[in-house]
């Protein structure tokens, strides 16, 4: 096995050389069994629910009806009608086009919203900071989910019910986890920097905008991916805000499936490997910032 | 307000303030020679301060007012009935009722971060195809929701994949698994680990790796096992970051709505405390006692983080 980087790796690669001396061999053996076991079972666990979806959605209802069982292998390994059907009967391309529009506007307010924030919180101080940090703090305690009975009558008033600005506006409004990462990062920056351009008679904009905003890069990638995967995923928001048959979103089109699919596995099936697919995708090419991202959005 | 004043008033504000550096000091003082500075951080603050109140605060204080009020949602008009919703809560049983299906989140949040400890500590010690399992524990909490919804709803059918695999192991029969009174809330918390176990052992795994790894091998030169270095390093290292998640996990089993309510929209034994909230407010047009379960709902929260604050040391102090 190949040398991996990280102290740690290596020094349990010495524990496992060490151990035999310290240890009868059979019993470290039976421990690295049941560990490899231990992994296999999880990732069994893991991967069977989707596996078996993945072979329904390859089936053609005949073979459903036949019975052959979930864990049957389909006939034919590249029947990809059921996609079909579920891309076009669940209106998946208007679908993906609105969750797109949302994700794109959402996050590149959050990432201005949340910087702005934490540059002035950071870097002035003024009347009433305390009871503004506080505001913030307050609201993120808030689960979002209680307060939607009232959410609504505001988004209603505001005329927004039923068009995607209702789900932006809501996603920006709510989203303080940002604010905390920009926080924690816009202190690392030293002050002398900003410093700097102030006696060269820059404006505060000038600074925000030409040396705060670049400095937080690291910061607004992680704030994008942990935003990213929170929008393509809610369910709820949309599903209250834009009932519309035109307005749906990756996961209410999803869950219209419900209704006019019935019990149509095949079909319901195609139509959550499609959802999955995008999500399997960035996960692969991203996974480090992945990892890293939610590390940090979770210990805000 | 004039510069002056303005200035006399910051000064003493600016030095007030405990993470102020010397040489921000200095030019703050230079700086707040020119009026307008005052106003500068509060351009940055309206909008996020706009949406701050519209979408939270707004919500929230509307929420308390609805709570001793009868409103329904549509009328035009409300009366006030004072804690008559709060004593219906608190009385009528099967509004309180739904906090036992809690107990079944909670049971499973405990399985969930003793199951996330293991395999962080198996996959920080030297592990073949290590990457490869960490992406598959993982990834199930990058999942949206409603796929996971369907991908359980088809998996605990009836004779359908867990039944099988069940067969294969010797337990036959066909079981209701989402219709089964006894067995619905076993089968949606297992959803739930089987979604958030990924998060817990990615975080847990970030605060191993943490752990300098002179420690481990000071430990090996004491000829501590790996027994020893789990309960006596990697524990300790980690109790901060435990204590956070088992408190995350209490406010999230109060708070249990998604998978419910797309796998079997809440019915029977399913039902969740949100889940009855929002059936309350949208279905039975019921805005105000939904908004006294809210406001009930919220306190509960609160207490719980006020405990955190109170049990789990503070790391920083937030600016």
């Amino acid at each position: 096995m190949a040398a991996g980087p990280g102290g740690i790796r290596g020094a349990g690669g010495k524990g496992r050389r060490a151990r035999p001396v310290a240890r009868a061999g059979w019993q470290a053996r039976l421990a690295t069994v049941l560990k490899y076991l231990s992994l296999v079972a999880a990732s069994v666990v893991v991967l069977l629910p989707l596996g078996v979806v993945l072979l329904t959605s390859l089936k053609t209802s005949d073979e459903l009806a036949r019975g052959g069982g979930p864990l049957s292998m389909p006939d034919d390994w590249l029947n990809f009608a059921n996609y079909v059907t579920a891309f076009e009967k669940g209106q998946m391309a208007e679908a993906a086009f609105n969750t797109f529009v949302i994700l794109i506007v959402s996050i590149t307010g959050t990432v201005f919203i949340g910087s702005a924030a934490a540059y002035a919180i950071d870097r002035f101080s003024f009347r009433f900071k305390k009871l503004v940090v506080a505001l913030f703090l307050f609201a993120t305690l808030v689960p979002s989910i209680t307060t939607q009975v009232t959410t609504f009558q505001v988004v209603n008033q505001l005329g927004l019910f039923n068009t995607r600005l209702a789900p932006i506006m809501l996603y920006l409004g709510t989203d303080i986890v940002a604010i905390y990462i920009f926080l924690q990062f816009i202190r690392s920056i030293p002050v002398s920097v900003d410093e700097a351009a102030r006696m060269d008679g820059a404006s505060a904009l000038t600074v925000y905008w030409k040396i705060i905003l670049p400095l937080l890069k690291p910061a607004i990638a992680t704030v994008v991916i942990v935003k990213g995967i929170a929008v393509y995923n809610d369910f709820y928001i949309p599903f209250l805000y834009m009932p519309d048959q035109d307005l749906g979103t990756v996961s209410t089109s999803l869950f219209r499936f419900k209704g006019p699919f019935g019990a149509h596995w095949e079909n319901i099936s195609a139509g959550t490997i499609l959802v999955i697919v995008p999500t399997l995708a960035i996960f692969l090419m991203l996974q480090r910032f992945i990892y890293n991202g939610l590390t940090q959005g979770a210990a805000k | 307000m004039t510069p002056t004043s303005s200035s006399l008033r910051r000064v003493p504000a600016g030095a007030a303030a405990p993470q102020d550096t010397p040489p921000a000091r200095r030019s703050r003082r230079k700086a707040s020679s020119r009026g307008r500075q005052a106003l500068t951080p509060w351009l940055f603050l309206l909008v996020p301060l706009a949406f701050l109140v519209t979408f939270s605060y707004v919500p929230i204080i509307n929420m308390i007012v609805y709570s001793f009020t009868d409103w329904d949602g549509v009328s035009p008009d409300y009366s006030f009935t004072g804690v008559e919703n709060y004593v219906e809560i608190f009385t009528r049983p099967e509004l309180f009722k739904v906090f036992i299906a809690s107990l079944y989140y909670l049971a499973a949040a405990v399985l969930q971060i003793v199951l996330a400890l293991y395999f962080a500590t198996v996959l920080s010690f030297n592990t073949r195809f290590r990457n490869l399992f960490k992406g598959i524990l993982f990834f199930p909490y990058l999942i949206n929701g409603v796929a996971i919804g369907f991908v359980f709803l088809y998996f605990f059918q009836e004779g359908g994949t867990f039944d099988t695999v069940l067969g294969l192991f010797g337990i036959g029969g066909e079981h209701l698994w989402l219709g089964d009174p006894d067995l619905v809330n076993f089968s949606l918390a297992g959803v739930s680990v089987w979604r958030f176990l990924g998060l817990n052992f990615v975080l847990f795994l970030g605060g191993i790796q943490s752990i300098a790894p002179e420690l481990y091998e000071a430990a090996e030169l004491d000829g501590a096992g790996r027994w020893q270095q789990f309960r006596f390093i990697i524990v300790p290292s980690l109790r901060p970051l435990i204590g956070l998640t088992a408190i995350l996990a209490v406010s999230g089993c109060l708070s249990v709505f998604e998978i419910p309510y797309i796998m079997t929209g809440g019915a029977g034994a399913s039902e969740t405390f949100v889940i009855q909230t929002v059936k309350l407010a949208f279905r039975f047009n019921k805005t105000g006692l939904a908004s006294a379960a809210a406001v009930v709902l919220l306190i509960i929260i609160l207490l719980v983080a006020w405990l955190q604050r109170r049990l789990v040391p503070e790391e920083r102090a937030v600016a």
